[in-house]
């Protein structure tokens, strides 16, 4: 087991891993902070959950990394509690059972259920025209092209099956996880050319994504943090967000809102180059990403062109207030 | 046409009077605008998600561009998408209560009003009355794929194409790979030679399930039907016609003609619930062109299943690969890829090319090609319901007319699901 997990287990004690050290923030709850393996009653649906340990790092780039944009700073210290993270990104397989399940149920006419579970009150995507895998195949490969309002109903569904809250990451938990400890442009170091052995990106892509977990992960056991798809956040993209980080939070998350865009995505994906993987690089979702979506009002679950944004879902040991029984705020007529 | 006269009636929109001595009887572009300009004023027939989309698309395409009358069946879709439209579009959506009509006769009141440009986008069982009607009227016309369900529908639409040309009227239709980038670049290439001759081909739509309305209990069965029109081959001419019509299309487009015969099979396996009416959930067609070349079709609307939209194409010299919106390839000596971020809005594009052709007097006219895209994809299931094979002539000149003669708000049982070997082929 690798160390930092360790301590989250025995109560966090820091180790001395340089300015990054996780310091846990609630040691009484940290001997249930373990690695688990959640599984989806009534499916087939079997995942990993990665313990994170809480702790204190430095959102965004510092001014001289490669590749940088301005919306990466200024960078700011921030603390995380600790939570759960997905080891890979949702699959299809996963997705599915969310997605199409209920549909499957009921083509033959049979009549639902006679006390449906919470489950089944949550509302499931409209079934999308055409191949929403876009020919690059299901099963383990990691869910695409769904919109924000998808993955965070995602969420709630799986949260309703589980009795477990899941929810998608703030964008301040992802860049935490994925840096790992590190303070490097990636979780490895500052040198692109070890990207392949982490990562799908453009360069190795061949221009479609991949199985999850095919590459290797990073320290704290998560995979395709770097590329593969990018990964939705539970955030309301804002360019200035950081400049307005205070000293000393805890938590921080620009909470979505009931605008369509924009949302944030990140970690880059097997359509994008190297600097669009870097830890700290952050994108915004836009109405582009559903240009070719030809009904009136537009799909809020699914676009048209986004083959290489999914998710992974975490799980807070303690919710924060203000991230307790979030939901998404989309509706069909949310411009 | 004389394209000069025509032209030159569009850049001033003077008086009707020129429009009639151009074209007896046919007032192109009314004289309701201010001279000078060659306003689009866009009717809307169809209120639903496509017909709503196509009016956004319409109003995003080109300058001078207004919707100034809306039919629909339903008063609640009107409303619906009225009032996104003017959300999202402002003082482009001149509608006004007295230019917004509902009920069957509705695209009548919207053909009678000042528009010169109506898109159709109803259900596609009533495409073939509304076509001629608009044609009828003088109107130049954006229609939904496909345009019929049925035999004498084409019959119709064919001699409605006449019409439209003799009278000099555009035509686009719903068929928007054909205005797609990607697909543009490459037919060129696919017409240049660079796969050599087309010797077979392959096309797929095989998705999951669709979008049903649940009904309502003041719902009369018509109303139930239409709402959940997908699923009723009076209306939507089952999913081999409504979806995949754009697939057959791309093939059609590569050959530069249409099949001869038709061999096919499908059934109605998984999704046999009453909500979703009597058609098939799966085709599987043979389809042989005139010199030979066949084209292998499968659609399928069974979730949970290997999904796959797309065309393929096997020549002398190399392979074609084509997927909406995801590649565009070929393999051979004169290998190719379209870089897929240079692709366009098709959707846009289409009202663009269009409106661009009527002010420059050449109006498009795709009515034909895509009748006989329609009527391709109609063959396939004539073969699949009633297992024999059907020829061109045979699905062209059927006697099989899907379209109740009066349609009205009551009740329409839903017809029988076909049984291979049983269904006569009619």
């Amino acid at each position: 087991m690798r160390p930092l997990i360790l301590a989250s287990i025995l109560g966090a004690v820091a180790i001395g891993l340089g300015p990054q050290t996780p310091r846990a923030l609630a040691p009484e709850r940290a001997a249930a902070h373990a690695n688990y393996v959640e599984e989806v009653a009534g499916t087939r649906i079997k995942f990993d959950m990665i313990a994170i340990p809480g702790g204190t790092f430095t959102i965004g780039s510092p001014d001289g990394e490669a590749g940088r944009a301005a919306d990466e700073g200024p960078q700011r210290q921030v603390t995380i509690r600790p939570f759960w993270m997905e080891r890979t990104e949702v699959t299809w397989d996963e997705f599915d059972a969310f997605a199409f399940a209920a549909a499957i149920a009921g083509a033959g006419g049979v009549a639902p259920a006679a006390t449906p579970s919470a489950a089944d009150a949550i509302t499931r995507p409209t079934p999308p025209y055409a191949d929403e895998s876009f020919g690059y195949g299901k099963g383990r490969q990691p869910a695409i092209s769904m919109q924000h309002h998808a993955a965070m109903e995602y969420c709630r569904w799986l949260s309703a099956k589980t009795g477990r809250a899941y929810r998608l990451p703030t964008e301040a938990e992802w860049e935490y996880a994925a840096r790992a400890g590190s303070t490097t442009a990636y979780s490895f170091g500052n040198d692109a050319a070890k990207l392949g052995d982490y990562a799908w990106y453009a360069a190795n892509s061949g221009e479609h994504p991949h199985v999850v977990g095919g590459k290797a992960a990073n320290a704290w056991g998560l995979h395709d943090m770097h590329g593969n798809v990018a990964e939705w956040c539970l955030d309301q993209y804002d360019a200035s967000a950081y400049s307005r980080l205070a000293a000393g939070v805890i938590g921080p998350v620009v909470l979505p809102d009931d605008r369509r865009y924009p949302q944030v995505a990140r970690g880059g994906s097997w359509d994008d180059d190297a600097a669009r993987l870097r830890s700290a690089a952050r994108r915004q979702s836009t109405p582009d990403w559903n240009r070719r979506d030809p009904q009136s009002p537009q799909s809020i679950w699914w676009f048209t062109d986004a083959t290489s944004v999914g998710f992974r879902v975490v799980r807070a040991v303690e919710e924060q207030e203000n991230l307790k029984g979030i939901q998404s705020k989309i509706t069909k007529d949310s411009r | 046409m004389n394209d000069k006269t025509r032209r030159e009636f569009l850049k001033t929109a003077t008086t009707a009077a020129l429009a009639t001595a151009v074209t007896p009887g046919v007032e192109l572009f009314p004289a309701v605008h201010a001279a000078g300009t060659d306003a689009i004023r866009v009717g809307l027939i169809g209120c639903g998600g496509r017909g709503s989309g196509a009016a956004a698309d319409v109003l995003s395409s080109a300058p001078g561009v207004t919707l100034v009358a809306m039919g629909d069946l339903f008063p609640d879709r009107l409303k619906a998408s009225q009032d996104r439209l003017r959300q999202n579009f402002g003082d482009k959506v001149a509608v006004t209560a007295d230019r917004s009509f509902t009920g069957f006769d509705a695209y009548q009141k919207v053909l009678a009003s000042d528009v010169n440009y109506v898109i159709l986008a109803t259900p596609p069982g009533f495409r073939p009355t509304h076509l001629k009607a608009a044609v009828a009227a003088g109107k130049n016309i954006f229609t939904e794929k496909p345009v019929a369900v049925d035999g004498p529908g084409i019959r119709s639409v064919l001699a409605t194409y006449e019409d439209a040309k003799a009278k000099g009227l555009g035509i686009v239709a719903g068929t928007q790979r054909r205005h797609q980038t990607g697909y543009l670049e490459t037919m060129k290439r696919i017409h240049d030679g660079a796969i050599g001759s087309i010797v077979a081909a392959r096309c797929y739509w095989n998705q999951g399930f669709l979008w049903k309305k649940d009904r309502e209990p003041q719902w009369t069965d018509m109303e139930w039907q239409i709402r959940n029109w997908l699923y009723f081959t009076w209306l939507s001419g089952d999913h081999i016609v409504e979806q995949h019509v754009h697939n057959i299309d791309v093939v059609n487009w590569a050959m530069r003609a249409h099949p001869v015969r038709a061999v096919g099979m499908g059934g109605r396996q998984v999704r046999t619930g009453d909500a979703y009416g009597h058609i098939f959930d799966h085709f599987a067609i043979d389809y042989e062109y005139e010199n030979g070349t066949r084209l292998m079709s499968m659609c399928r609307q069974i979730e949970g299943c290997e999904k796959n939209v797309s065309e393929a194409l096997v020549g002398t010299q190399g392979q074609c690969r084509t997927e909406d919106k995801a590649r565009y390839e070929i393999a051979g000596a004169k290998a190719w890829k379209f870089p897929v971020a240079d692709d366009n809005k098709p959707y846009v594009q289409e009202h663009t090319d269009f409106i661009a052709s009527l002010r420059a007097g050449k109006p498009l006219n795709e009515l034909k090609t895509v009748a006989e895209s329609t009527l391709t994809a109609i063959m396939g299931r004539m073969s699949a319901y009633t297992g024999k094979a059907v020829t061109w002539e045979q699905a062209l000149n059927s006697q099989e007319s899907l379209v109740p003669a009066d349609v009205g708000f009551g009740p329409i049982a839903t017809p029988p699901v076909a049984v291979p070997g049983q269904t006569p082929l009619v």
